[in-house]
């Protein structure tokens, strides 16, 4: 029960028991996990002391292989060993731009993209579900427990559909997800707490796959992102891809096969790097059909074939600060984050664009992380000595079908989150009794230029000659930026909602069958898990409500403290047995009978606060 | 429901109803609510405490918001003083509003056709100017005269003037993109 933190916002439910959390950077090239230790944020190593896991999955006919096992296997077996999945994370084959030049089967399934491997028919969710699980042993294993949960962060640009994806995978692995972190924002936690930094603050992040601009506005404990931009689909992985197009087109190479497609990119990928210390990288590889390639990259020649993206970073960084209603020179730092930032045409660039220096005094691989990992400290409840706020928003626009294929935009891109919007339709033909709900997402005019998120019925509209019915469709959009909407005939109060995923997500049950294919005992397992989760919620649960019962008594209504004291020791009963299930409805019951105290604790408090800052003002 | 959503935008935040606010006070009182009632202070709790904290962070950010911008601000006023703004339906403007609008119109088409950038900027930066001189006559129309019909037609003039804003907006991304 929450509330107890509102009126000790220094003390936990538990003081004595650290909860263990972690942040987790899925990137597109690598992942990374990290956790808050005596009060520091650090990266987790494995047991070869490598912070940064590839992410790179290999299948096996018998088993998997994730990371750096993986990423030798990359030249070898290609169409089994799937790099940069991040890109097909909730997208559909059309939506990957150059998915012929890619070495995998892809399986054109309707919402996301499949790719088919000696192991099976794979989902970009389950194959980014693999790195997640090894981070999640590697940590469980450091930290010598079972996690409470994790903070995942996801490209501020992600869609609705990218982010589902991101929490099914997660839910895949074992996770509780606590949150869906954008990464500039956890940049900027990791770096704002770490410089005690006031004002507006850019944080450009150019990772492996994707793109991200977040202006924000950092003062006294809150971080409250201003506007977002970015593109999902641009990153580290297409400047290598000029260098390899370069090299076919110096060397004269055409119709290569997938193991030499995987050797000439691998060396364009180094090229690149040295380059980011050196004015020349040397290219020398020989082919499987003995002919050689060996050539010279300059950063004149880099910085030309790469010109066009680099711009492609600064159209977006244009309009965050337009969306801001900021100027350039109200921007009191640049935080530079991702991977690909170190390249010194994006600092020259970035530097150029901004008129100033950009910030690279923290590790752009791994400030991801560690702000995630802070994040996921206090969101799991060990409360740290100064507490902060972050206020995030949306990156694109949320809308609706409506006549002639238009969108009507229902909540508007760069809306701090949590946000709901209702708007009211109604019907166009007489007599119409049900009406089709297409939810979209983008900042285009026609439904075609946007991404289609969802399609549902409302059925049942009572007959009515057109325009008389009042649909009210509401869109809530929660603090993960994950869209559910809500149909309503307000006459007849028909109903109908969805929590955005059929195009896209996995529904529960599809869920539940993976993760019982993934496990040899799944079940048991599965039965195992869930009753540890159910005792761990419900003595948590009772330890907030005795500490809430104790502070705010006053606040009971008559009967209703017998009533939660007797909910109290059924819990207690049901802790002791052995089925999750009774457990899980001792704990609802617990609930419902506090919610009514609960909702009255939290007004008490807010208007407390308010009352304070009313004193405060006259004594001013 | 069981929260005290009754109260209007302005007691939320402790302020008086006017369309001259302290933004400062605003931003403050917004941040503090925030702090008490943000679903990341509630992600280790039960479903039932998300669902509140969601439904009260999601109240606070919209009564910010209206209160954040002007025209929003001024047209929640009109609405607690019982005047409908009518931006629906009432789209009578006097002449000389209607042709300083075509002229708005005809700038923003020639700057779109020659591609250029920094005059569309220009003109973006001048409808702001203007719009913030609309909201300095707003503000004496609500709070000094209390002349809520004039105040209520000044509305759907701005309305005008945001949705030229938006086309200049929508302009220049295309052209930078």
């Amino acid at each position: 029960m929450a509330l107890l933190q509102i009126a000790e916002p220094g003390m936990s439910a538990a003081p004595h028991q650290h909860r263990l959390a972690v942040g987790i950077d899925l990137g597109t090239t690598n992942s990374l996990v990290a956790t808050v230790r005596s009060a520091l944020a650090v990266v987790l190593n494995d047991e070869n002391g490598r912070s940064l896991l590839p992410s790179v999955v290999r299948y096996r006919a018998d088993g998997v292989d994730v990371g750096c096992h993986a990423v030798h296997a990359q030249a070898t077996d290609p169409q089994n060993t799937i790099v940069s999945v991040k890109r097909f994370m909730g997208r559909g084959l059309p939506d990957i731009a150059d998915a012929a030049h890619m070495p995998y089967h892809f399986v054109d399934e309707p919402g996301m993209v499949q790719i088919s491997t000696v192991a099976g028919v794979k989902s970009p969710v389950e194959i980014s579900a693999e790195i997640l699980k090894v981070l999640r042993q590697r940590a469980e294993k450091s930290l010598g427990g079972e996690l409470v949960g994790a903070v995942i962060t996801v490209p501020a640009y992600f869609d609705d559909a990218q982010r589902q994806a991101t929490k099914d995978a997660a839910r895949l692995a074992g996770i509780n997800v606590l949150r869906l972190l954008n990464e500039p924002t956890a940049a900027a936690v990791a770096y704002g707490l770490d410089n005690g930094s006031e004002g507006v603050f850019a944080v450009f992040d150019l990772g492996g796959g994707t793109f991200d601009i977040s202006i924000l506005k950092l003062s006294r404990g809150v971080f409250e992102v201003l506007s977002t931009n970015g593109d999902s689909a641009l990153g580290g992985d297409d400047f290598d891809h000029r260098i390899y197009c370069w090299i076919l087109e110096q060397a004269g190479l055409s119709g290569l096969n997938h193991k030499d497609v995987r050797l000439l990119q691998s060396h364009a990928r180094a090229a690149k790097e040295v380059l980011t210390e050196h004015e020349e990288a040397a290219i020398t590889a020989v082919l499987s059909t003995g002919e050689t390639v060996d050539l010279t990259l300059n950063t004149e020649v880099f910085a030309s074939i790469t010109k066009s993206l680099v711009s492609k970073t600064l159209a977006p960084t244009r309009k965050a600060l337009r969306d801001a209603g900021l100027t350039v020179e109200e921007v009191k730092g640049v935080v530079m984050v991702g991977g690909s930032t170190r390249m010194p045409i994006i600092q020259h660039a970035v530097g150029e664009f901004f008129a100033q220096e950009p910030l690279n005094n923290l590790d752009p691989d791994k400030v991801v992380a560690l702000g995630a990992a802070i994040q996921a400290n206090v969101l799991a409840g060990n409360r740290s000595e100064d507490d902060w706020l972050l206020l995030d928003v949306i990156p694109l626009s949320l809308g609706l079908e409506t006549m002639g294929g238009l969108v009507e935009k229902v909540v508007m891109r760069n809306s701090t989150i949590p946000v709901a919007r209702a708007q009211e339709f109604t019907t166009y033909k007489d007599g119409q009794t049900a009406m089709s709900i297409h939810v979209v997402q983008g900042e285009r005019e026609l439904v075609s230029d946007c991404r289609s998120l969802a399609k549902f019925e409302l059925r049942g509209i009572p007959p009515m000659v057109a325009g008389a019915a009042r649909i009210r469709v509401t869109f809530q959009v929660d603090a993960d930026g994950l869209l559910s909407v809500m149909a309503r005939e307000q006459s007849t109060g028909v109903e109908s909602s969805v929590t955005v995923k059929p195009s896209y997500g996995l529904s529960d049950e599809q869920i539940t069958q993976m993760l019982q294919a993934s496990h040899t005992h799944a079940k048991d397992d599965m039965l195992a898990r869930a009753l540890q989760e159910a005792r761990v919620e419900g003595g948590r649960l009772i330890e907030a409500v005795e500490a809430a019962l104790e502070e705010d008594a006053h606040l009971l209504k008559e009967g209703e403290s017998d009533k939660i004291a007797a909910r109290i020791d059924a819990l207690h009963e049901a802790i002791k047995g052995d089925d999750h299930r009774l457990v899980t409805q001792a704990l609802e019951a617990l609930n419902h009978a506090t919610e009514s105290f609960a909702a009255r604790r939290m007004d008490a408090s807010v208007n407390k606060a308010l009352t304070g800052q009313k004193l405060e003002e006259l004594e001013n | 429901m069981l929260f005290d959503f009754s109260k209007n935008h302005f007691e939320l935040f402790g302020l008086a109803p006017a369309f001259h606010v302290d933004v400062g006070r605003l931003d403050q009182a917004y941040r503090e609510i925030q702090t008490l009632v943000h679903p990341d202070k509630f992600a280790h709790l039960g479903d039932q405490e998300k669902r509140l904290s969601m439904q009260w962070a999601t109240h606070a950010n919209e009564a910010y918001q209206t209160l954040k911008k002007p025209l929003s601000r001024a047209r929640y006023l009109l609405h607690l003083h019982g005047v409908d703004t009518q931006e629906e339906s009432n789209t009578a403007m006097p002449a000389e509003f209607l042709m300083a609008q075509m002229e708005w119109r005809e700038a923003i088409m020639e700057a779109k056709e020659a591609q250029d950038i920094s005059d569309m900027e220009q003109l973006h930066n001048r409808l702001r100017s203007e719009m913030r001189e609309q909201h300095q006559e707003l503000g004496r129309l609500l709070d000094e005269k209390a002349d809520y019909q004039g105040a209520s037609g000044l509305v759907r003039k701005l309305k005008f003037m945001e949705k030229l804003g938006e086309e200049i907006d929508t302009a220049l991304e295309m052209m930078e993109a």
